[in-house]
């Protein structure tokens, strides 16, 4: 059998879509209620530091950010070929690349907090 | 090779607009540069976080205007996109048989559209948003 990449970067695409579909909105609203002014407690910084600081809330901003990026990654490998840009190679490994510098910056911020 | 092969014409950059399912298809996938730029952005905020209370409130009073709420309005409406066509396909990517029957899609897709509405609550009520 041929080694393939596939089954790890669509499983994490498909597990970011599942997690966007349930908290993308949701999330955007709070940020979206912080650009009119009005920002939740939860995006003040004494709170949010408090949640980064804790075991839970780091696992939840890790997993939330670095699977949103890995499946935006991926569907936009297949949705640039679709717009007819056809070099896959060179698109996989920027789209990969930037999700994986993602992840770790994220890993490294929360080691900061 | 017959002599006079039947070539389809079709743009390799402009086909989707074609057809309005291509349109509805791409209008799905392009929802993955919003969700993308908004992790990006959560990124950002995180990274500010980490710096201390004066880069983090920096940052809040950054992205407060008209411009930045218009700009994460259309991220939101993409993002919802993003949901009700992930949860519309949930009885073709993970159907449930009872005994001999499939569960009819409906429900799942019901179902799937419940837990989201609890979820957003619960986060907004967590965040002090409601």
């Amino acid at each position: 059998m041929a080694k393939s990449n596939k089954p790890i970067v669509w499983s994490l695409f498909a597990a970011g879509g599942t997690l966007a579909a349930f908290l993308a909105p949701v999330l955007v609203m709070l940020f979206l209620l912080a650009a009119l002014g009005h920002a939740p407690s939860l995006l003040h910084y004494s709170q949010l530091h408090a949640f980064a600081a804790h075991w839970f809330g780091k696992l939840f901003l890790l997993t939330v950010i670095a699977l949103f990026l890995w499946h935006a990654a991926h569907r936009l490998r297949v949705t640039l070929h679709d717009f007819g840009l056809r070099a896959d190679a060179s698109v996989a490994v920027v789209v990969y690349v930037v999700a994986a510098a993602g992840t770790l910056f994220s890993v490294l911020y929360m080691l900061r907090i | 090779m017959s002599r006079k092969p039947f070539v389809r014409e079709v743009s390799k950059t402009g086909w989707y607009f074609k057809h309005a399912r291509y349109m509805r298809y791409m209008s799905r996938e392009i929802t993955c540069i919003f969700i993308g730029a908004f992790a990006l952005l959560m990124l950002c905020a995180l990274g500010r976080l980490s710096e201390g209370q004066a880069a983090y409130d920096s940052f809040l009073a950054a992205i407060e205007g008209p411009w930045s709420a218009l700009g994460l309005l259309i991220v939101l409406i993409f993002a919802v996109h993003n949901t009700t066509s992930w949860f519309n396909v949930t009885p073709k990517a993970m159907p449930v048989q009872i005994g001999e029957e499939f569960l009819p899609g409906k429900y799942i897709v019901a179902a799937h559209y419940a837990v989201w509405i609890v979820v957003s609550l619960a986060v907004l009520f967590f965040a002090g948003a409601v």
